[in-house]
């Protein structure tokens, strides 16, 4: 089962968060924080595995996670997920994100939190995986993305905003590897210490 | 790059302004993320969410606010909460927000609902309607949102409002809506099997469900299953070999590939649940061996998610059954693994190894240098998993090696958790492979050095029992006991301020309890180096008393320095410690009642503890008869509080009749009816069983004083304080730190890592063939422990709780039964079907199954366009015909023909015997007869019956053992069955053996279920002694249950119904309200309290025992289904 899964950016700074178990606020906020010091502190050539340890209670549990650009994808799962399977599973997240937003940034995540967790919904379920299939998951999403079309304004504005901002040529990011086959050309928000 | 981001930032504000038009409710959001990207400190960053929160608090609570308004309000709302700000104010109006809104509201409240509220949370309580509106609604989003959230957040008790509509929806015609319905049943599932119980049926056509996507959820819900009973669901081992079969054959639609992998995890669960399937169960596997091979020859190609599918088959192929050609296969694919530059796949290669070199230790040799390679890699994940490996081919010969790898490790690493896991394994291996008590006492120092106070409390524990009760040879524990004392003189003489709490406590107790042993040191250096920790800051108040009371044991010491000290403390503002001091004072004075309290060299099992404080019953009886409040254990005062105020969130109401509850309060309140009981406890295990509610519950309290006074020991079991402390370097450690220091020198390296290699993979390999028979046959731990008679004795004391008349009754005639005293008793009568599957029978079962599924192929295949194939799990539920009860029935001995009893069913036969069983339902047991019976024409001699269940006891048995068997004839075996914690089926095996001709013995294999409902049995009761019991007990479960409508009277019907199939007994009915009590063999009671409600039957179960209540609900649904 999956017990959270974590999204935040170089610096640490949450970028989305789901907890398929019960937390408090103040422990929620912690396991971000350790979560974030743990997986930061790895170079880009060690494993993508953690044991998670104390954090999400238990030895049981182990952090699995992808480095894409500027953002962190976390999952911490118990011992009966597959490691390879999720990492996979990471990567068919952020190709999906990228299909629904056409060239995802960290923007499109901080712009449309409801969304990605609408996405995210579509694919895992209570903490279990719910769909893995690429193609099935956008129709679900795009099937409710009509409804919002017909209301039009609401989510055109912002969007319009991402991807001017995405258009305006920047320069590579010297953070930008490719894993897999897409890549997150994201301009990096600063944050604060 | 930082250029790049201010132009980013400065170009924002500006694309954003030139958008106003478009969205003036996004703004709010946009200019939040905006002026936080701009903050510079956390302090900003709070005052703006603060006054952000403010703005949005008044925003919600104005009538003006409008729909769309709102739905901005809440994505800000989960914005600020994902950043740790609390916005609970926004709570009720996201559940408003689903309730009211249209579906994009709906969308965007459903959403906050999941992310804001748990399962424990009372606002759910409101959007339970909403959710029940929702799942009927013809809108598929808004069924699917209901699902979702449904499976999110809702709680035990909720579950039964939704489980019928979301039930219902198993059989939509949307597959989307199919896949998320099982998903939700499955989390019901697992928050409370009990509720679903009744749609397993359900489950399994799900699984045969036409939309592939539905039956990959399905396998979610069949992994667990089968992990909880893989014996209960070997009739589909066939189905899932042909899913899988199916998706390798790529029969499934192409949307399903990933990266030109059929539905690789799909496949991943498939394997999974082959593998529990196959563990332990040759037939079962050779079922799979065919598809693994397959799989394994299939996932060739060089992607990430092929090597997930041949990790988890590697797996799959050394848990189940073994078969060498595949053996051969998957240890190629390890070696891959291992051997890859991925570095993941590396990690996943040292997994496998791990796993794997429980049964095949030699594989490890192959690839000894690529794990001495690991040990030193820079990854801390691989370092670790390396260790892993190595403490599990750890034997007697590469031991020191590898702890001190392991100790290496521990003292470059500094994550909490990884000290506190690899301590532990350095201890246990020292215990179990130490080759000399001065390696083993070094090693433990170092590891309370390392671990210090972040040690789990059982390896002090351990290490000072071990100490203390020694094994068989005096001689040798005394030497081991006089090399700790010299090197905690040593450690003590040295720097001591940064020692552990932990290590400090262990020394001081082994100092106190042997430094007599040690003849050459004086005691005065031993006392002075002691109360020189007396003297320093660090050392905690707990750790003082640990000192203090090594002082104590030390005998005839210097009395002056002792008193001076003793005197020093009694005016310490510790309490605990100011008595120690105390004692240390009477008794250094006292030199007769020195030795007389604290004896030298008592054995340690000679120390008597009265855990039920019986001698205090004096003392209790008198303070209760002064007036003082009875004691009243943690539960029942938790109960007592919730009757008085808590609001009642019960769903439904309930109300017991009014006499029950008031005569029960006068009874438990009335101090002279507890004061009467506490007189009767001359005898204690005999109180204890008698009345939970008025012994005294020992947990927490420090045993200080037994029945022969002080007890020295109990420091080893104490509670310590954590405290953390930098860790301590003994000079032997040194040593070995030198010793494998890195060379210059390349060769000279490598020439290490080749020596290095030798000692750690000793005792493994090919080569060394005698170590090899010796691992295999574990060599004896080196420091054995003794058996410890008295700890069981004095806990079960304790324990066990049972809270009524009734219980003891049940008792006794369960103590009169195990000396075979057969009672008469009033028959009841049963009619619970045997479950029982014979083994031979189930493998034919499979393949025929098997064969009728691939025909369906053909017939089916063209409905969905050769996609995918419907699997049909078909039941087996093989009920055999009894075809010779009737003659077997004759055979039940004179004093058992009149006792109720099932058919009598063949449990399996060979050529010479056949064997049939058979329950008999005494009040005091099950008796499970078996029938032994000679087919063949010859005699057959020495027939001995084994049989072995762990759920149940046995009580009794006759005629297991029959020394010659006439040709033709019958024996009979009985067996007296108890079951003490209850299990919704238990499952027997057994053997026979025999001898056709002399020296040549058969044995015969045989197996079969039993069910709770065998071991339940009428309570009878009065109406009040119900009530009373009733109020004592703590854990219920309640439920709805169908209410059989075919009678005159429903509630009666059911009631007779359930006391047909379970052996209920109905104390009484009221109205529409009844209650029914039973116990379970030989233990605890139910009661069981049924009310109609409409169509169903609101059922409330107790039992002071946790699992029970669950168990019998199950077999009420059963028993219900099936009329």
């Amino acid at each position: 089962m999956i017990k959270a899964i974590l999204i935040f950016n170089n610096h640490g700074k949450p970028r989305m968060s789901k907890f398929y178990e019960h937390y408090t606020e103040d422990t929620e906020q912690q396991i971000i924080r350790e979560t974030f010091h743990l997986v930061s502190k790895r170079d880009e050539n060690v494993c993508n595995f953690l044991e998670g340890g104390l954090l999400i209670g238990g030895s049981e549990n182990k952090l699995i996670y992808r480095h894409y650009a500027t953002l962190y994808f976390v999952f911490c799962v118990d011992s009966s997920e597959s490691e390879l399977g999720i990492l996979d599973l990471i990567q068919v997240f952020v190709e999906t994100l990228d299909k629904c937003f056409e060239n995802v940034c960290e923007l499109d995540l901080i712009f449309h939190l409801d969304k990605v967790h609408n996405i995210l919904a579509e694919m895992v379920m209570g903490g279990m995986v719910l769909e893995t299939n690429m193609s099935e998951i956008i129709t679900q999403v795009e099937a409710q993305g009509k409804m919002e079309k017909s209301e039009a304004g609401i989510a055109g504005a912002p969007a319009r905003a991402v991807s001017a901002v995405k258009n305006m040529n920047l320069p590579e990011m010297p953070k930008n590897i490719n894993i897999g086959d897409i890549s997150i050309k994201v301009p990096n928000l600063p944050s604060f210490k | 790059m930082s250029d790049v981001v201010e132009k980013t930032l400065t170009a924002l504000p500006g694309l954003f302004d030139s958008q106003t038009g478009a969205a003036k409710i996004t703004n709010r959001l946009r200019q939040l993320v905006k002026s936080i990207t701009e903050l510079t400190s956390k302090h900003e960053e709070e005052n703006l969410i603060k006054q952000e929160l403010c703005a949005m608090k008044e925003q919600v609570s104005s009538p003006n606010t409008s729909m769309k308004q709102m739905r901005e309000i809440m994505v800000r709302a989960m914005y600020c909460e994902m950043l740790g700000y609390d916005a609970s104010f926004t709570y009720i109006h996201a559940i408003k927000l689903a309730q009211q809104g249209g579906v994009l509201e709906k969308r965007v409240g459903y959403l906050a609902v999941s992310l804001f509220l748990n399962e424990g949370h009372e606002l759910l309580l409101l959007l339970v309607n909403t959710v029940l509106k929702d799942l009927q609604s013809t809108n598929l989003i808004e069924a699917c949102m209901a699902l979702t959230v449904v499976a999110q957040v809702f709680p035990k008790d909720m579950i039964p409002a939704v489980l019928p509509l979301v039930e219902d929806k198993l059989s939509h015609p949307k597959e989307i809506i199919r896949r998320k319905a099982v998903l939700a049943l499955y989390k019901f599932y697992l928050i409370a099997p009990n509720q679903v119980q009744h749609i397993h049926g359900k489950f399994r056509k799900a699984l045969s469900d036409r939309d592939p996507g539905v039956m990959a959820s399905s396998l979610h819900i069949y992994l667990q299953l089968i992990r909880e009973s893989p014996d209960s669901y070997k009739d589909l081992t066939g189905s899932f070999v042909t899913i899988l079969k199916q998706v390798l054959g790529g029969k499934l639609p192409v949307d399903f590939n990933y990266h030109s992998v059929p539905a690789p995890w799909l496949q991943i669960q498939l394997l999974r649940i082959l593998s529990l399937l196959g563990k332990e169960d040759q037939s079962t596997s050779e079922l799979m061996y065919e598809v693994l091979d397959e799989s394994l020859r299939r996932a060739e190609m060089n992607h990430n998610i092929t090597y997930a599918i041949l990790y988890e088959c590697v797996k799959a192929v050394y848990t189940i059954h073994p078969k060498v050609e595949l053996l051969e296969k998957a240890a190629r694919c390890i070696g891959n693994f291992v051997l890859s530059p991925k570095i993941n796949l590396k990690y996943l290669g040292l997994k496998a190894l791990t796993y794997v070199v429980q049964h095949d230790a030699k594989l490890a040799l192959q690839h000894q240098m690529t794990i001495i390679e690991c040990l030193d890699h820079s990854d801390f994940t691989i370092k670790r998993e390396t260790l892993e490996l190595l403490f599990r081919i750890t034997n007697a010969q590469n031991v020191t090696v590898i702890v001190e790898k392991m100790l290496d490790f521990l003292r470059g690493c500094n994550d909490e958790h990884t000290i506190i896991h690899l301590v532990g394994k350095v201890s246990e291996l020292a215990e179990k492979f130490a080759p000399d008590n001065s390696w083993f006492i070094q090693t433990m120092n170092c590891v309370f050095s390392i671990g210090g106070d972040l040690l789990q409390q059982d390896v002090p524990n351990n290490f000072l029992r071990l100490l203390a009760e020694g094994s068989e040879s005096k001689e040798e524990d005394d030497q081991l006991r006089l090399y700790a004392v010299e090197s905690y003189l040593t450690v003590l003489k040295g720097h001591t301020s940064h020692l552990p709490q932990c290590f400090l406590q262990v020394m001081s107790w082994v100092l106190g309890e042997y430094a007599h042993l040690q003849g050459s040191v004086d005691r005065r250096e031993v006392i002075r180096l002691l109360t020189q920790l007396l003297d320093q800051r660090s050392v905690s108040s707990e750790t003082r008393v640990w000192i203090l009371s090594a002082l104590t044991k030390i005998p005839e010491g210097q009395t002056d320095l002792i008193l001076d000290l003793a005197e020093r403390l009694a005016s310490s503002q510790d309490t605990v410690l100011r008595q120690q001091a105390q004692e240390l004072q009477h008794l250094s004075q006292d030199s007769q009642l020195h030795e007389w309290v604290l004896p030298r060299g008592a054995p340690w099992d000679a120390i008597e503890v009265d855990s039920s404080l019986s001698f205090l019953d004096g003392f209790v009886s008198e303070a209760l008869a002064a007036g003082a409040a009875p004691y009243k254990p943690p539960h029942q005062r938790q109960e007592e509080l919730c009757e008085d105020r808590a609001l009642n969130l019960e769903p439904y109401s309930f109300s017991l009749p009014v006499s029950l509850s008031s005569c029960s309060i006068t009874d438990r309140q009335s101090p002279t009816l507890l004061s009467v009981s506490s007189g009767l406890s001359g005898n204690s295990t005999e109180l204890s069983q008698k009345a939970g509610s008025s012994t005294l519950i020992l947990e927490g309290v420090k045993r200080v004083w037994g029945k022969d006074g002080y007890l020295p020991q109990k420091e080893a079991t104490a509670p310590l304080v954590d405290e953390p402390s930098a860790a301590v370097q003994p000079p032997v450690q040194q040593e070995a730190a030198e010793r494998t220091e890195p060379r210059p020198e390349l060769s000279t390296r490598n020439q290490d890592k080749q020596q290095l290699a030798s000692s750690l993979f000793v005792g493994l390999g090919v080569g060394s063939s005698v170590s090899l028979l010796g691992k295999s046959e574990a060599p004896p731990p080196r420091f054995r422990k003794k058996p410890r008679p008295h700890e069981s004795s004095s806990s079960s004391g304790t324990s066990e709780k049972s809270s009524d008349s009734s219980c003891r009754s049940s008792h006794n005639t369960t103590d009169s039964f195990l000396y075979g005293s057969f009672l008469e008793e009033e028959p009841a009568t049963s009619k619970s079907a045997f479950d029982h599957t014979p083994k031979s029978t189930t493998a034919n079962g499979l393949s025929q199954n098997k064969d009728t599924k691939e025909d369906k192929h053909t017939n089916t295949s063209q409905i969905f366009g050769g996609d995918m194939v419907i699997v049909r799990p078909s039941t087996i539920q093989d009920k055999h015909p009894p075809s010779e009860s009737s003659d077997l029935t004759a055979l039940l001995p004179a004093d058992l023909k009149d006792l109720p009893h099932s058919d009598v069913i063949s449990l399996t036969s060979d050529p010479s015997l056949s064997l049939s069983s058979c329950r008999l339902f005494r009040d005091e047991a099950l008796l499970l007869l078996i029938f032994i019976s000679n087919c063949t024409e010859t005699v057959i001699k020495d027939i001995a019956v084994q049989l072995t269940c762990e759920e149940l006891k046995t009580a009794s048995l006759r005629g297991n053992i029959v020394d010659c068997l006439e040709a033709r004839s019958t024996s009979v075996c009985h067996y007296a069955l108890l079951m003490d914690d209850p299990h919704t089926n238990v499952s027997f095996t057994g053997t026979v053996s025999y001898q056709t001709q002399p020296g040549h013995t058969n044995t015969l294999p045989f197996s079969g279920t039993l069910s709770t409902a065998d071991f339940i049995r009428p309570l009878v009761l009065t109406t009040e002694e119900y009530g009373k019991l009733w109020l004592s007990l703590s854990h219920d479960v309640k439920q709805n249950l169908k209410l059989l409508t075919d009678a005159g009277d429903p509630l009666r019907t059911t009631l007779n119904a359930l006391k047909d199939a379970l052996q209920l007994h109905v104390v009484d009915i009221i109205g529409s309200e009844g209650i029914v009590a039973c116990r379970l063999l030989s233990s605890a009671p139910c009661l069981l309290h049924c009310r109609v409600s409409g169509a169903a039957l609101v059922m409330w179960l107790r039992s002071p025992h946790p699992a029970l209540p669950d168990c019998i609900l199950y077999h009420c649904q059963r028993a219900l289904a099936h009329r």
